[in-house]
């Protein structure tokens, strides 16, 4: 016979001991689910990978010309995408194109990231006198615009890939320092950093275990959305002369060489262009999406 | 277990100076917040947060500390935790200035811990609960699995089972589970002072009552010695053996709760307890018991700082500030800053209020 003790009700089913999907895990599931990253995400990876693999993917020599076949228009049978003014053929430039134009757009920025999130996070945690010297110093190179600066750096610098990553390097440090600064403020004065304080933990265990885990994200997703402003700018750079040289393929710098080719062969001369401009909207429609994924509460 | 039975035997070697001798002991206590220096050199339009306030709290006891939102409650706190440095004051932790050699910030943060009223901002939303805990003793040099094992006791002892709370992130609890897991956090370094600053105003009754009684249990347990911050009457009642009442800044009335709660003799003790909604309906509140904000803190009025709401102010009350008198001849401790507690302050009603029974 059953005790009515014996007869144990759970109100409350017990939650399976699950170890908890960390932050970063959720924020990949959300990403996953946002179609539009998702495109993004698949344009770039193909970009990259044809970038990598281009000896395999390219049908042709990105160097060897034929000055009997110059110009030829899209979805000539020997060249799909048509031939550049020295007759090379632009599919495989663009696939190798990528090569330099990926390591411009992203180098930098990642350089930037490390160098601007030091900075900022240092800045922001001491606050103070120290704040504002940083701060300051960092708002004079932003008062400059970014084209123009990085004209000037790499101008002063003299022309080559090294000095043109340098310039944009510095370019894109100050506004990385401005947004890790402004989220470390905020972070700075919550109370569970001041809890670890009254733990008895020193500025740099705070900042290692209480502040980067929540300040890193953000910036993360700033310097992302940088990615495509550095490949225009790196482009620029090289239309101007200032950045690769020819024959390198570069989208930048094919766009230069093909701009007398203009009139002849619009849709050819505007391909390098059409390159730079999906790969950074897509690095931008994955850093949205990046965001939106990030925003909801782990 | 192990770790938590072996803190609470090693806790009476800690102590110092005997169970006569207050475990902290606070003089003058002054902070205050903003205010520019005009060309004299004088600071102006400052807050006065914290305008002198002594207090002392005695091993084992629990002191509540009420008063309206405002009042420098949470300040006195942060500066006794040594969040915010003093602009003036005391400290004193079992005998030994804070800070002074023989007692460093970091061997006071052993010492003392405080529970935040906000339990969702004060858990880092990055870290898994048994992480939180175990953060403060890595810190002070235990082991990472150490650190980890004794997270797990203590939660057990909280109240949260740790094979199905240890892994979890703040956002997966509720607040009152999450208030446990703060309080667990403040226990792991085995202090003798825990600081409450509005620990359970933010849960709803029932989880309140649970997590009140909660404390009450590791207080016992672990012999500690309580801070209780709350603007809740009845809490600081159920809660506190002494109870200090705080207004703009200053202390105003020290006292046993029982005989403050039943005896007040300040009148802005009185008008708080009245303020308190009463269960019998032939006893309701007729009359609001004060009118008005509290003053400008920035420009606290001059005199008794209260003689603005006050029902009984005179004169005197305007021209010259109280200071916390004598005790008013009770078993512990009973001292008012009024001057009608005071009979040679000249207030009219100062003879009548002596001659109370």
């Amino acid at each position: 016979m059953a005790v009515l003790s014996d007869i144990r009700i759970d109100t409350v089913a017990p939650l399976p001991a699950r170890a908890s999907r960390g932050y970063w895990g959720s924020v990949l599931r959300r990403l996953m689910r946002d179609p539009v990253a998702m495109v993004a995400a698949g344009v770039i990876l193909a970009i990259v990978l044809a970038a990598a693999f281009a000896p395999f993917v390219a049908p042709g020599d990105p160097y060897k010309g034929a000055m009997l076949r110059r110009l030829k228009p899209i979805g000539d049978a020997f060249y799909w995408l048509g031939s550049d003014e020295l007759g090379r053929d632009m599919l495989t430039r663009l696939i190798y194109g990528g090569r330099l134009s990926l390591f411009m757009g992203v180098l930098p920025v990642a350089c930037a990231f490390v160098i601007g999130s030091t900075l900022g996070v240092f800045a922001g945690y001491v606050g103070g006198w120290v704040n504002m010297v940083v701060m300051r110093v960092i708002d004079v190179f932003y008062a400059f615009p970014s084209v123009l600066l990085a004209i000037a750096l790499s101008g002063a610098l003299g022309a080559g890939i090294t000095n043109a990553v340098v310039s944009l390097t510095i370019v894109f440090i100050p506004p990385i320092t401005r947004v890790a600064e402004s989220v470390t403020t905020q972070i700075r004065t919550r109370d569970y950093v001041e809890a670890a304080r009254v733990s008895g933990a020193g500025a740099f265990t705070i900042i290692r275990v209480h502040v980067l885990g929540n300040v890193l994200g953000p910036i993360f997703v700033y310097a992302t959305s940088l990615i495509s402003v550095s490949m225009i700018l790196a482009s620029g750079l090289s239309f101007l002369g200032l950045g690769s040289k020819p024959p390198e393929p570069e989208w930048g710098l094919m766009l230069n060489t093909l701009r007398t080719a203009i009139y002849v062969q619009p849709a050819v001369a505007a391909l390098p262009g059409a390159m730079i401009f999906i790969t950074s909207i897509s690095f931008n429609l994955l850093s949205d999406g990046l965001r939106s994924a990030m925003a909801v509460r782990a | 277990m192990s770790a938590i039975l072996e803190a609470s035997g090693a806790a009476p070697e800690r102590d110092r100076g005997g169970p006569a001798q207050p475990l902290l002991s606070v003089t003058g206590l002054v902070k205050h917040f903003g205010g520019r220096r005009d060309w004299s050199g004088k600071r102006r339009g400052m807050v006065r947060a914290v305008d002198g306030v002594d207090l002392e709290i005695f091993k084992g006891e629990t002191l509540g500390i009420v008063g309206e939102s405002g009042c420098g409650k949470s300040t006195t706190a942060r500066l006794v935790m040594q969040i915010i440095r003093p602009d003036r004051g005391e400290i004193l932790f079992d005998g030994e200035a804070v800070g002074s050699p023989a007692l460093g910030l970091q061997d006071y943060r052993r010492e003392t811990q405080m529970v935040f009223q906000d339990s969702y901002a004060s858990l880092n939303p990055r870290l898994t609960v048994e992480h939180t805990i175990a953060f403060g003793p890595w810190v002070h040099g235990e082991g990472r699995r150490a650190a980890v094992a004794r997270a797990h006791d203590l939660l057990a002892r909280v109240g949260l089972a740790p094979e199905r709370f240890a892994a979890r992130y703040p956002h997966e609890l509720s607040g009152g589970q999450r208030q446990r897991v703060n309080i667990a956090r403040a226990l792991a370094l085995q202090p003798r002072l825990l600081i409450l600053d509005e620990a359970v105003s933010a849960l709803d009754k029932s989880v309140e009552a649970q997590v009140l009684n909660l404390l009450l249990d590791l207080k016992a347990e672990f012999g500690l010695t309580y801070m209780f911050i709350s603007h809740d009457l009845n809490v600081v009642r159920f809660m506190s053996d002494r109870v200090m009442v705080m207004y703009l800044g200053k202390a105003v009335e020290v006292g046993p709760s029982d005989v403050i709660l039943k005896d007040p003799r300040h009148p802005y003790t009185t008008a708080l307890l009245a303020s308190m909604p009463s269960m019998d309906p032939d006893n309701r509140t007729e009359e609001a018991p004060l009118f008005g904000d509290p003053p400008n803190p920035i420009d606290p009025p001059p005199g008794c700082r209260f003689h603005t709401r006050c029902k009984f102010a005179a004169p005197v009350c305007s021209a010259r500030e109280p200071g916390l008198g004598a005790d008013l001849g009770d078993d512990l401790v009973h001292r008012v800053a009024c001057h009608m507690a005071d009979p040679s302050s000249g207030h009219p009603g100062a003879v009548a209020a002596m001659e109370r029974p």
